[in-house]
């Protein structure tokens, strides 16, 4: 059920106001309160995956997700129905973890993104032939672990932008709105992130599709 | 017109979304048809778009949803009685599918579950969807108030395995499940062997 629900080209089709949605939240804004569950489960899994892709933990993910419901069950009166309701859902889970993440502290690995400029053109560095893409080799939790690794390591600021834009499917108007950034940043933060995690992930492809060796220089096939 | 690798890799996202118009999608193609670093960073973009953009990748941790849902149970004011009923609601869901499984092996031999004093385990269906929490030593049903979350990762299996594995039903809400599985079989049992 939750694999249908997170269904991305659905969503990208999806009409912006949802009928059943829409008479859920005003019942709920009028006191049936029991019915928040119903109204928040299909977005669940986004919410979860919003705060984890910014938190990179399970454990922070999940309850920093149920923060983030809560959080919008005391405040759904406030929510005004010119923004999408799993739009204003991530952007609360967003809100949320990175109040976390700067709590804590946490974010103390070197991520990728530092080694250039923000504002310059990004250089992609590996040139490693990918072109084949076995869509099977998600099933392998080796491989979805190396993509997670590979997105965890970008910047925050990168990993953000990626995130809602490319895992959650939202345009580029909803991003940057989240993110209370310009188009324009998030356009070229966003190429920035796709080049970075290419450049990470392209060399150990090359190496045999995520072979447990680890990539060697003179492998490069060119 | 002729373009650079650095103007190839500048449109990259513009290109993929097909957000450039017709003259500069010619000029990349025709850059990239040439180009084999170019071509490997398109390939590359591509893949890591569509790779990403599946739903596979994330995994929500083993009763996330259920978890969520008590919590919001648990924290609307004055709706304790909320929370209750979908507890009910729950058990009454697992009930069903018990007395499904029980209903047909009652055919060959009669139910055991009746006494509320049986053997650990016995009278559950070994096919019911149970939960254990980490180093916990007993099994629940979803929804259980007794679950643990300091007891670590909550996972699901059926109640077979779990008694395999050596937990033993929690009193609380495999108690109160089986006296009730009793009462309804006692009363609709007839029902039941007609579905
Ligand atoms: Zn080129
Ligand atoms: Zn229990």
């Amino acid at each position: 059920m939750a694999m249908l629900e997170g269904a991305s080209s659905v969503d990208r089709l999806a009409p912006k106001v949802d009928a059943h949605e829409e008479s859920l939240i005003r019942r709920i804004q009028n006191g049936e309160q029991e019915l928040f569950y119903e109204l928040v489960k299909p977005h669940e899994r986004r919410v979860y995956t919003a705060a984890f892709a910014i938190l990179r933990n399970p454990a922070d993910a999940e309850e920093v997700a149920q923060e983030a419901m809560l959080k919008a069950f005391t405040h759904l009166k406030q929510f005004r129905a010119e923004a999408r309701f799993s739009t204003w859902l991530i952007q609360i889970a967003v809100n949320e973890a990175r109040m976390r993440l700067r709590k804590d502290h946490s974010e103390v690995m070197e991520p990728i993104g530092e080694r250039q400029d923000d504002e310059g053109t990004y250089t992609p560095r590996e040139f490693a032939d990918w072109r084949e893409l076995p869509s099977e080799a998600l099933e392998r939790s080796e491989i979805r672990q190396l993509l997670l690794e590979a997105l965890a390591s970008l910047k925050s600021k990168y990993r953000e932008v990626f995130v809602l834009r490319d895992i959650h499917h939202l345009s580029i108007e909803e991003v940057a709105a989240i993110l209370e950034i310009s188009r324009a940043s998030v356009k070229t933060r966003l190429l920035r992130a796709r080049l970075m995690l290419r450049d990470f992930l392209a060399p150990r492809v090359a190496a045999g599709w995520f072979g447990r060796e680890p990539f060697q220089k003179g492998n490069k096939p060119w | 017109m002729v373009i650079s690798c650095e103007q190839v890799w500048q449109e990259i996202s513009n290109y993929l979304e097909n957000e450039v118009d017709p003259s500069l999608r010619a000029s990349i193609e025709e850059h990239v048809r040439g180009c084999k670093r170019c071509t490997a960073v398109l390939d590359g973009t591509r893949n890591i778009i569509q790779l990403y953009g599946d739903d596979r990748l994330f995994q929500v941790p083993m009763g996330y949803g259920w978890r969520l849902r008590r919590r919001l149970a648990d924290y609307m004011p004055g709706r304790r009685g909320t929370a209750y009923g979908w507890l009910i609601a729950v058990a009454a869901l697992g009930l069903f599918t018990a007395t499904l499984g029980l209903a047909r092996s009652a055919a060959s031999a009669p139910p055991t579950a009746r006494s509320e004093h049986a053997q650990p385990g016995k009278g559950i269906p070994s096919g019911l969807t149970v939960l254990v929490a980490g180093h916990g030593k007993l099994f629940h049903i979803a929804g259980c108030t007794f679950i643990h979350e300091k007891d670590g990762p909550v996972r699901s299996m059926t109640a077979g395995e779990a008694i395999k594995e050596g937990y033993t039903p929690c009193t609380r809400c495999l108690g109160e499940y089986l006296s009730r599985l009793a009462n309804l079989l006692r009363k609709q049992a007839w029902a039941v062997l007609l579905l």
